[in-house]
């Protein structure tokens, strides 16, 4: 099934043209691994598909992105990112508790039974792989817990609030390798459940947990095919020396 | 002449010192003579009683009473807009030519002489609105003098909370509002309280923008309503200091030891109020 279908997106922040006539289609339940080197706009093609991209007053954007049957931009934002969740580059916990942090988004979707947090709480901590580690001390500051487990904390935030799809912005760019292996272990779990669009800086990553892959280069999009097609036979040399190394 | 580098800075470590002295000396010496010359006047019968004989014996009860209603309601008046507007001006106007030129508008009302709101306050309040010489007038006048600075304030106040939190409540579909309700709110209330109390401190203190729009000369008596003149510390202190002959020395120190220390108890409040809120920022 098709989750999102990006038809000649061209996007504009004020006189920068940051993606260049991107065509293609996300598919349900895969891990989508959006690879380039910086300024390649693969941060814009991924904060575009959730509308965060509209908060910047300079953004411009022509071509048409469907979330299943809706125009995103007939969606209320409030309801689209409520469907889309991000998990961003630097584990961002909000000034509150553990639990609090968690509860954040379902608390303002208008749910505030506490049974009904408690368990929306333990479900997704449970998810993100976290539970074990934090069940004893949910009323910390979130700033208390490790860099990995601040970075789980956040993945736990954003599936309490039952998206559909979860971006994920470099989630792994300021973690040790053991917490990288866990965030990437609960990414292959989640997809079985959630569509998954990751940008990461990692080539080795992309190969590791992506079903396919996107290279972009410049605002374009270079190539997207299985991860294993690209790693191994890719169809344009710029993926091929991208891969390898030669730039970026 | 060979620089000698050890000696340079010897020099200026000298005239860096010598700076902040000049500083410290004068604010210093300034306490000391109010608390000196002040203190022997402050007992109990001189906080709560009326003014007697033309102010030259009896207390400044009145005057107290009338400092605390007048800075009340500046505050009434003035932080909730001042906070509305800094909310509007941080976190929805776009920004353009226009926002910056109200942003730096504000900045500069808070330099506009204190005499000048007096002006604008008996055009406005006392005659154009008909309030007349009194608390309301006073009070409204005053929170004008104080709205820049709580603008000001609550706005870097705001503007302090990382954007990135911002980012993440709106990513998790939270509206504009609940973010700033549920997230940068209440990160700013130190900043916004400081300011609100640096505020406070100011209106306690100005003479001028009470001068024509609610101070009463010599009024032994509480107000009952705030269509009522009163009297104010500042304007008492400059009444008994210039206009009436022969009060005793000690009731005018006292005087200005009463408005000095309140206006240090609230500069000394906010202090608190940050302290606190510091340790408890969690990030």
């Amino acid at each position: 099934m098709v989750k999102f279908q990006i038809s000649d997106l061209d996007i504009w922040f004020g006189e920068v043209h940051a993606l260049k006539k991107v065509s293609m289609a996300i598919q349900a339940n895969e891990i989508l691994s959006v690879i380039g080197p910086s300024n390649s706009g693969k941060t814009t093609f991924l904060r575009v598909l959730n509308r965060l991209n509209d908060l910047n007053q300079n953004f411009k954007m022509t071509g048409s992105i469907k979330l299943e049957q809706d125009d995103i931009n007939n969606i209320d934002p409030e309801l689209l990112r409520k469907r889309v969740g991000m998990v961003f580059a630097l584990p961002l916990p909000l000034p509150l508790s553990i639990f609090d942090n968690v509860a954040y988004g379902v608390r303002m979707h208008g749910k505030k039974n506490k049974k009904m947090l408690k368990d929306a709480v333990e479900e997704s901590l449970k998810e993100a792989h976290l539970w074990d580690e934090v069940k004893d001390r949910l009323n910390e500051s979130a700033f208390k817990l490790s860099g990995g487990q601040q970075q789980r904390l956040c993945i736990a935030r954003t599936l309490a609030v039952e998206p559909e799809v979860i971006l994920f912005d470099e989630p792994c760019s300021g973690l040790d390798p053991i917490s990288t292996a866990k965030v990437e272990d609960a990414m292959v779990k989640l997809k079985e459940d959630y569509t998954i669009v990751l940008v990461t800086n990692n080539v080795k990553q992309a190969a590791r947990v992506g079903d396919k892959t996107a290279f972009f280069l410049s605002g374009e999009l270079i190539e997207l095919d299985k991860t294993d097609k690209i790693f191994t036979a890719p169809f344009d040399k710029r993926t091929d020396g991208y891969i390898r190394g030669k730039f970026g | 002449m060979i620089r000698n580098p050890y000696r340079t800075q010897k020099i200026a470590f000298f005239f860096l010192l010598l700076a902040t002295l000049l500083i410290v000396i004068p604010v210093g010496l300034i306490v000391v003579i109010i608390i000196q010359k002040g203190l022997p006047a402050i007992n109990w019968q001189f906080l709560v009683d009326m003014p007697r004989q033309g102010m030259r014996a009896g207390g400044i009860f009145p005057a107290i009473i009338g400092t605390i209603y007048l800075v009340t309601g500046a505050i009434i008046f003035a932080l909730p807009i001042g906070l509305l507007a800094a909310i509007y001006l941080s976190e929805y106007s776009k920004d353009n030519l226009l926002t910056r030129l109200i942003k730096l508008a504000i900045v500069n009302l808070a330099g506009v002489p204190s005499v000048v709101y007096g002006l604008f306050g008996l055009a406005l309040f006392v005659v154009f609105f008909k309030f007349g010489a009194s608390i309301l007038s006073g009070s409204l006048t005053l929170g004008i003098m104080i709205l820049p600075v709580i603008i000001t304030t609550s706005r870097e106040a705001l503007e302090s909370v990382p954007y990135s939190f911002r980012e993440v409540s709106l990513s998790l579909g939270a509206s504009k509002w609940q973010t700033i309700r549920h997230i940068v709110l209440p990160n700013a209330i130190p900043g916004i309280l400081t300011g609100t109390i640096l505020g406070l401190g100011r209106a306690a203190g100005e003479t001028a923008p009470i001068l024509f729009t609610v101070a009463a000369f010599y009024l032994p008596q509480l107000p009952n309503s705030i269509f009522d003149q009163a009297m104010a510390l500042p304007y008492h202190l400059y009444v008994i200091s210039t206009q009436v002959p022969n009060v005793d020395e000690k009731i005018r120190y006292g005087t200005a030891f009463v408005l000095l220390a309140l206006v240090l108890f609230m500069n000394l409040v906010a202090i608190i109020i940050r302290y606190r809120f510091r340790k408890k920022k969690k990030w």
